[in-house]
């Protein structure tokens, strides 16, 4: 049964002051949903808003029309503060039609007294299948105390335009304008933008749409959402984590990305494609992942560290190369934007199962480092830290994001550039008397490496056992030395390292550490659950080999540790599972390793990122009574 | 990319030394005796020493196999890789350094078999480089197995029977390939034209696929007896802007006059079994070469900042 309609007489708006708000828009694929989602993020970022805003992407590229699995577009999270992950519910939908909106309600995504604003056209469709589809959705959807407000969307644009289908996210954009009190010149200054390389036509059209939205909310929508604002002081910049890499890389002053397609780490590379010929690099895309690493490796075998970047099928794919690097101590950055596996997996949702396999993946003994950043904004300082370590530890350095940071868009402060970051031009000097390919320091096993051009420094490299001067050699004594030289690298790297920081208090009754990009939903958890009087803290690791130092001072002072990661463990009390059999989170299990505490883990796989309520409830469940006072 | 001519010392040093071919030897070769891959070393670095190339200007990059060790032989600098992977890796330097003097030494198996995808893309992108197939018709470093070129009926320890296949063919395939620019054929026994094809594929501007026809003296002793006994099995493709060999004219009488720039002649000629052609099939300066479409403006660490402030205005909140 049709909800009533919110054509009927309007009742005062009624103005909810909130200090965050969640907004999703559905649609199907290629109906503009996206667009709308990300230019209301951008204002609201430009309002002094806090925003995280998220894409909501089907599988395939053009799903049938007016089913779930189709269903397409932003969902964003404004907040009066910085917002630091995508949350937990959405609080208001605008739905193109009802059956994306049941993909939403059916993975739970909304709150349970939600407003969906929903095109409601389909209820009075001539097709009795239509309309049977949506009195079968309006049902479904009962179940909840969701307030469901019909709007004839496609009826309004045809006011003023032939084709509804498209610009109907531009009269969306205008509900939420009105509904949000977004700021009207920003937005079509954004349009403006977005539409840049359309005509002034297409421009003024979009516009009318904006408006007209914006005054049909005035007329028939009760709803108005306030949430403070705090414009910045300092200036900022607003991205998703793939562009921040792009930009990070540009920054750190490397010159080649070498990459081949693959979801859902080939923004970066459109990014890069787009503006980095300007800067003087060049992205090549290669015949398959394993070009792509060689090539990366031979450029930076030859100079500059290079770049290659990709997602768990492309790692596996290249992993005889990364071995190479490691063996011959070529300098290479490798970027792995996480998705769902194993296997081809979930290719556009977020996951961190590739901890372990990025870690111990190559054959023979391979150490290398392995770094994850926690934010966006730290996706970009996180490339030149890279690059910088590559180089002066002669190494393989792994970047671990996921699909949260990749397509995840939020602001952040302008990072203060610095030519210090950007690689040293080549030296092509002569090499030293006696310079020797592997000048190994005894100690440290760090060595300068020689570079083809340099007069007297002639070697060749080779993945083969070699000695110092790169000379095969098969002798036990030589292949013990130089593994030990490789090794000793990460054992100084993390002499070098700070002990990390604790958010929260340094002691109590529950330590939740992650890795990563679920850093702003654990410490939101844990403010939550702090609030609620429990002693839980939380710590975010960057470094994963080496691991951060003094980790097991600070876990000593905790009667509990536990790790939250988006991989898969056994829980305790699934059938057959035991403590000598279960298998464990893949961050825990490196700090059991290191550190010999008993180190819990809780770990979901749900194909989204985690929401902050699913990891307090977790942290309630290992202490004594819930957590109860 | 940065393009470091500017700053090469070598500017700096005396012009006037001269490389004897002594100075491109490397570690001595350990290849067995009566190898192929000696006669190919042989001929390289004579004609490094004929172009007077710089050593430390100079790159050897290979894969893994036999032919692979080519490398460590050669006092150049050296890049010994992985099976199948040459190619990537020389793209990577080239790109890169386009200065460098690159040459790639692949097996048949490295290749036409595990490298064959980066073998056909290679020849696609056509950076200036020289890419040497040692062809032997057989994995000899892993001890007698079957490669893509072996002879069908050829018994090996995977095929003991006889090969099951027939042999791939892989001048047809390079030729096939859209924007091949240089396709060759020379043979490891005929030291004189194995020395001026390779040389007529350094001087060609783009990748230069050659592929050396050789025996391996353990497991593929016989492959090409008939035709080292018997001359007349062979066919010297010549024309003034392939190969010309006039010492040869006695011994080897069979010659076909072959225009190099002629694609569809060419390709005729790589589909003959009955005989074996040796010369260049097919060469065409004129191809765009991947390093200078792809050539990009250096910048300054100051530009590049610059620039990015600009960027980041971009994304400004």
């Amino acid at each position: 049964m049709p909800a009533p309609s919110a054509t009927a007489a309007p009742a005062p708006p009624k103005v909810l002051r909130v200090p965050e708000h969640t907004v999703e828009i559905v649609s199907d694929s290629g109906e503009g949903a996206q667009k709308c989602g990300q230019i209301f993020g951008a204002v609201s970022a430009k309002m002094g808003n806090g925003v995280w805003t998220v894409e909501l992407i089907p599988a395939e590229i053009q799903p049938p029309p007016r089913v779930p699995e189709g269903a397409s577009g932003n969902r964003i999270r404004v907040g009066e503060h910085p917002v630091t992950n995508w949350g937990d519910r959405t609080h208001l939908v605008i739905a193109f039609n009802e059956q994306v909106l049941l993909a939403r309600h059916r993975v739970d995504a909304l709150a349970d007294d939600a407003i969906l604003l929903v095109e409601d056209k389909w209820a009075r469709s001539d097709d009795p299948d239509i309309v049977a589809a949506w009195n079968a959705a309006m049902k479904e959807l009962s179940g909840k105390h969701y307030r469901i407000v019909p709007v004839a969307m496609e009826d309004e644009c045809l006011t003023i335009v032939d084709n509804p289908k498209k610009g109907k996210n531009m009269f969306a954009l205008g509900l939420l304008a009105r509904i949000y009190g977004r700021d009207m010149e920003l937005i079509k200054q954004q349009i403006a933008h977005a539409f840049r390389k359309k005509s002034e036509e297409v421009y003024a059209q979009n516009v009318a749409l904006l408006e007209l939205g914006f005054h049909w909310a005035e007329d028939n929508i009760d709803i108005r959402v306030e949430i403070p604002t705090h414009p910045s002081t300092k200036p900022q910049v607003v991205m998703n984590g793939n562009e921040a890499i792009g930009m990070g890389c540009i920054a750190s002053g490397m010159e080649l990305c070498a990459m081949y397609p693959i979801t859902p780490a080939t923004s970066v590379s459109h990014y890069l494609s787009e503006v980095f010929e300007k800067f003087g690099g060049m992205v090549h895309q290669a015949e398959d992942e394993i070009a792509a690493v060689g090539v990366a490796i031979g450029a930076s075998y030859a100079g500059k560290v290079a770049f290659t970047v990709t997602s768990g099928p492309g790692m596996a794919l290249k992993t005889e190369f990364l071995g190479y690097a490691i063996m011959t101590e070529t300098p290479l950055v490798l970027v792995n934007v996480q998705r769902g596996g194993p296997s081809t997996g979930l290719p556009t949702k977020v996951e961190q199962s590739d901890l372990l396999a990025s870690i111990f993946g190559q054959t023979g003994d391979a150490p290398h480092i392995v770094m994850a950043p926690a934010t966006i904004e730290e996706c970009f300082h996180i490339m030149i830290t890279a690059r910088r370590l590559a180089e002066t530890f002669r190494t393989l350095v792994m970047v671990l994001t996921d699909a949260n940071l990749a397509t995840g868009v939020t602001p952040y402060d302008k990072p203060t550039l610095d030519e210090k970051w950007q690689a040293a031009p080549l030296d092509l000097a002569p090499v030293r008397e006696g310079q020797k390919a592997y000048d190994w320091n005894k100690e440290t096993g760090l060595s300068e490496r020689i570079i083809p051009g340099r007069p007297g420094g002639m070697f060749t490299l080779t993945g083969l056992s070699h000695d110092d001067r790169s000379k095969v050699a098969y002798s036990s004594d030589i292949h013990q030395h130089s593994s030990a030289m490789r090794s000793r690298k990460l054992a100084v790297l993390q002499s070098l390292l700070t002990p990390p920081t604790v958010y929260g208090d340094e002691k109590g009754d529950l330590l939740v550490v992650g890795w990563g990009s679920t850093k702003g939903a654990i410490e939101e958890a844990v403010d939550r659950a702090r609030k609620d009087g429990l002693k839980v803290s939380a710590l975010q690791l960057r470094f994963l080999s080496p691991l951060e130092p003094g980790l097991k001072e600070i876990f000593k002072k905790f009667k509990k540790v536990m790790t939250v990661e988006i991989n898969y463990s056994d829980d305790m009390g699934d059938p057959y599972v035991t403590e000598e059999n279960r298998r464990r989170g893949q961050l825990s299990i490196l700090l059991r390793n290191a550190t010999l505490v008993d180190v819990d883990c809780w770990g979901r796989v749900p194909g989204e990122p985690l929401r902050p309520m699913s990891i307090l409830e977790a942290i309630r469940g290992r202490l004594p009574r819930g957590g109860a006072a | 990319m940065s393009y470091t001519c500017g700053l090469l010392p070598v500017l700096d040093q005396s012009d006037d030394h001269q490389y004897e071919m002594s100075e491109y030897e490397g570690a001595r070769a350990r290849w067995c005796p009566g190898c192929g891959d000696h006669s190919v070393l042989t001929a390289v670095q004579r004609l490094l020493a004929a172009e007077q190339l710089i050593p430390e200007q100079t790159m050897m990059v290979s894969g893994i196999g036999c032919s692979s060790r080519f490398p460590h032989y050669m006092k150049t600098y050296g890049f010994h890789g992985l099976h199948g992977r040459a190619l990537p890796v020389a793209t990577g330097i080239k790109l890169h350094r386009p200065e460098l003097d690159v040459f790639v030494t692949m097996g048949d198996g490295d290749c036409t078999s595990i490298g064959a995808g980066h073998w056909v893309h290679a020849i696609r992108y056509n950076l200036n480089m020289v890419a040497m197939m040692l062809d032997n018709g057989i994995y000899g470093l892993t001890k007698n197995q079957t490669s893509p070129t072996t002879p069908q009926g050829f018994k090996s320890n995977t095929q003991p029977f006889g090969s099951i296949l027939p042999p791939l063919n892989p001048i047809e395939v390079a030729l096939g390939i859209t924007n091949a620019s240089f396709v060759a054929q020379t043979a490891e026994w005929v030291p004189s034209h194995l020395y001026a094809t390779l040389r007529a594929a350094y001087k060609h501007k783009g990748f230069s696929f050659v592929r050396v026809l050789q025996r391996c003296p353990v497991f593929t002793p016989a492959i090409f007896q008939k035709a080292v006994q018997d001359p007349t099995r062979i066919n010297l493709l010549v024309h003034d802007d392939g190969v010309v060999t006039p010492d040869l004219d006695r011994i080897y009488q069979t010659q076909t006059q072959h225009d190099p720039s002629d694609l569809a002649a060419a390709r005729a000629l790589a589909e003959q079994t009955d005989r074996i052609n040796l010369g260049v099939f097919y060469k065409d300066p004129s191809k765009p070469r991947y390093e200078e479409t792809r050539r990009v403006t250096p910048r300054t660490p100051a530009e590049r900042v610059a620039l990015l402030e600009k960027e980041f205005a971009r994304y400004a909140v």
